[in-house]
């Protein structure tokens, strides 16, 4: 019976002390996945930027980006705004998913990014589109 | 009697680690978020940007 308790309480010790380390610390951001990722983005987006400032490209309320007008866009680079968003909406989805995967909890991916959404709107620029329940607004 | 009072103890302690664990972490993603998007957007750490992102980029590509 002793034993038993003993054996118990150091599992209930082990358990408690992994819970209590997971849930104090940061999320990974550091894996090669998510790396490559954010390379391919922030190589990415001296090509959008000029669409988030002519309001032809806007934030998703879902962490995406989409196009708002496409008349916005110079007609030389009207062909090509489709396969960018495509581009940027599908490393947008693969970071997500790799920051929940890289911590050990792929079901975290949509929580992760709804918070990414948040924080792509808090962060843009005045001038830039963002979409919320009511629709398109500007910033 | 103590037997089954020790073991009722355990059956409340272990789900309640389960729950902390898998508990989703909304400040430690903020914080992850905001790294993420300062370095895909060159922004400072920390700051929210400029009006107008003209000065620090060479105009953006009327070369093309």
């Amino acid at each position: 019976m002793k034993k038993l308790f003993t054996v118990l309480s150091l599992l209930a010790a082990t358990l408690f002390s992994s819970s209590w380390v997971s849930a104090a610390a940061d999320l990974d951001v550091n894996t090669p996945a998510i790396a490559a990722i954010k390379n391919s983005m922030q190589a990415r987006h001296n090509q959008l930027s000029p669409h988030y400032n002519s309001g032809a490209v806007g934030l998703t309320a879902d962490g995406l980006v989409a196009v708002r007008d496409a008349t916005a866009v110079p007609l030389k680079d009207r062909g090509g705004i489709n396969s960018l968003v495509a581009a940027e909406n599908g490393d947008r989805t693969a970071l997500y998913k790799e920051i929940a995967v890289g911590n050990g909890h792929p079901e975290w991916a949509g929580e992760i990014r709804s918070t990414f959404a948040g924080r792509w709107v808090d962060k843009a620029q005045s001038g830039w589109y963002y979409q919320n329940a009511g629709g398109w607004v500007k910033k | 009697m103590k037997k089954i009072g020790i073991i009722g103890v355990f059956v409340l302690l272990i789900p309640a680690c389960v729950t902390i664990n898998i508990y989703f972490p909304a400040a430690a993603a903020e914080k992850a978020a905001d790294k993420i998007i300062d370095e895909v957007w060159q922004l400072k750490p920390g700051e929210e940007p400029p009006a107008r992102p003209a000065e620090s980029k060479p105009a953006d590509a009327p070369a093309n």
